[in-house]
């Protein structure tokens, strides 16, 4: 196994409001690692650090060897498009676009041609059990149906790794499930590597360890001192 | 212990013999702890002498068991009562744990790492049980559901504890 994505003593502040204050954490290529911790732990902060959305004020982040934290932007943008995968909590489907043409964006920002980008879609639509709803917009899906849409979005490029933050958090329980079982179904098949924030036990329960934040800090657990 | 009524239940179904009995009670209810025979007989033995169920004829055919247990009145209505008793709500977990919390911080030890441990061993058993539910059939995944909401209020418990744990030694240090 090596590691595919580390965090090593990063600390960032919001203003005069430390968010994190020396979180470390790595993944291995494939894993699933879920990120644990209360409201306002730092758990989010972090995956936007690992994923090179925010820079860290001290300390390292690093994506398959590379140092992430001292990228300009233009190559962390292009590592963000062609290395990673996102899914949020509330899907963040783009309204005006058909849920096929949500799929195909990454690919489309990529420079791949529309009609090709629609083709590499199309796939994720049968097997995230979302067939018949390629033309509909985010209006006209259901939740659990958005969210499957932004999961097959995160997934469409091929990403080395899929940061997915709360992604069952607006979903009640059955559906958060079915949404989880597909996520980590398709990782596991595609060998994406998937940082998972969230506060919820039952989520965190399909990943293959934790880590836990808590006030800014990552602990190891299950040791007694 | 529920196995003389799941017993009971599964002749309320329909008569059956020992043997079918701990077939059906080891598939719908026995995951990783069968029900011996010697218990099944037993547990039988122990409804036909309380008049809960009667045994029928010994029948021909293969096998040393061919005895048909029939459900009685008093046992359908035995049964029928346990069946709409709701289970105690006994909070067990969060005693003994309660108790290690408390001595933790009474003997001035790291309460904090015995929650953090409790913390990582249940959520090493949701993850045995969500794979369970993963792979398994429904009957699995219901089981697994049980657990798994149980060991998720722990949880809670251990998170909203360990989040007042210097109130708490406040409360219990002299």
């Amino acid at each position: 196994m090596t590691t595919l994505v580390e965090a090593r003593d990063v600390t960032l502040s919001f203003g005069s409001t430390p968010a994190l204050r020396g979180a470390s954490l790595s993944a291995e290529a494939g894993e699933i690692l879920a990120v644990m911790g209360p409201s306002g732990s730092g758990k989010s902060t972090l995956l936007h650090c690992l994923a090179g959305i925010l820079t860290p004020g001290s300390g390292e982040v690093r994506f398959d060897g590379r140092r992430v934290d001292t990228m300009g932007e233009a190559e962390r943008s292009a590592l963000r498009r062609d290395r990673f995968g996102f899914v949020f909590q509330f899907g963040q489907l783009v309204p005006e676009l058909t849920a096929e043409e949500n799929v195909a964006l990454p690919l489309l920002l990529g420079g791949m041609r529309r009609g090709a980008a629609v083709r590499q879609a199309h796939p994720w639509f049968e097997r995230l059990g979302l067939d018949g709803l390629e033309r509909r917009r985010s209006g006209e899906l259901s939740g659990g149906q958005a969210q499957r849409v932004a999961l097959a979005r995160g997934l469409v490029a091929s990403p080395r790794v899929l940061f997915a933050d709360e992604p069952t958090g607006a979903l009640d329980s059955l559906t958060g499930e079915q949404v989880m079982e597909l996520l980590v179904s398709a990782a596991r098949e595609e060998g994406t590597t998937v940082i998972l924030v969230t506060h919820e036990p039952r989520v965190a329960a399909y990943a293959d360890r934790e880590v836990i934040v808590r006030d800014g800090r990552t602990t190891s657990i299950g040791v007694i001192s | 212990m529920s196995v003389p009524y799941a017993l009971l239940g599964l002749l309320e179904r329909e008569p059956s013999h020992g043997y079918d009995l701990k077939r059906d009670y080891d598939a719908l209810f026995g995951r990783g702890r069968p029900l011996s025979f010697g218990q099944v007989y037993a547990t039988l033995g122990r409804l036909a002498r309380a008049g809960k169920v009667v045994v029928g004829e010994t029948e021909a055919g293969a096998g040393p068991d061919r005895k048909r247990y029939v459900i009685t009145e008093t046992g359908a209505t035995e049964f029928e009562s346990w069946l709409a008793e709701p289970v105690e709500a006994e909070p067990h977990l969060q005693t003994v744990l309660f108790t290690k919390v408390v001595l933790a911080l009474l003997l001035d030890r790291d309460a904090e790492a015995y929650l953090d441990a409790q913390r990582a061993a249940h959520l090493k058993r949701m993850r045995e049980l969500t794979e369970t539910k993963r792979t398994g059939d429904l009957v699995d995944a219901l089981l697994a559901d049980h657990g798994l909401f149980h060991l998720e209020s722990d949880l809670r418990w251990i998170d909203l504890t360990a989040a007042r744990l210097d109130a708490l030694k406040r409360e219990v240090l002299p």
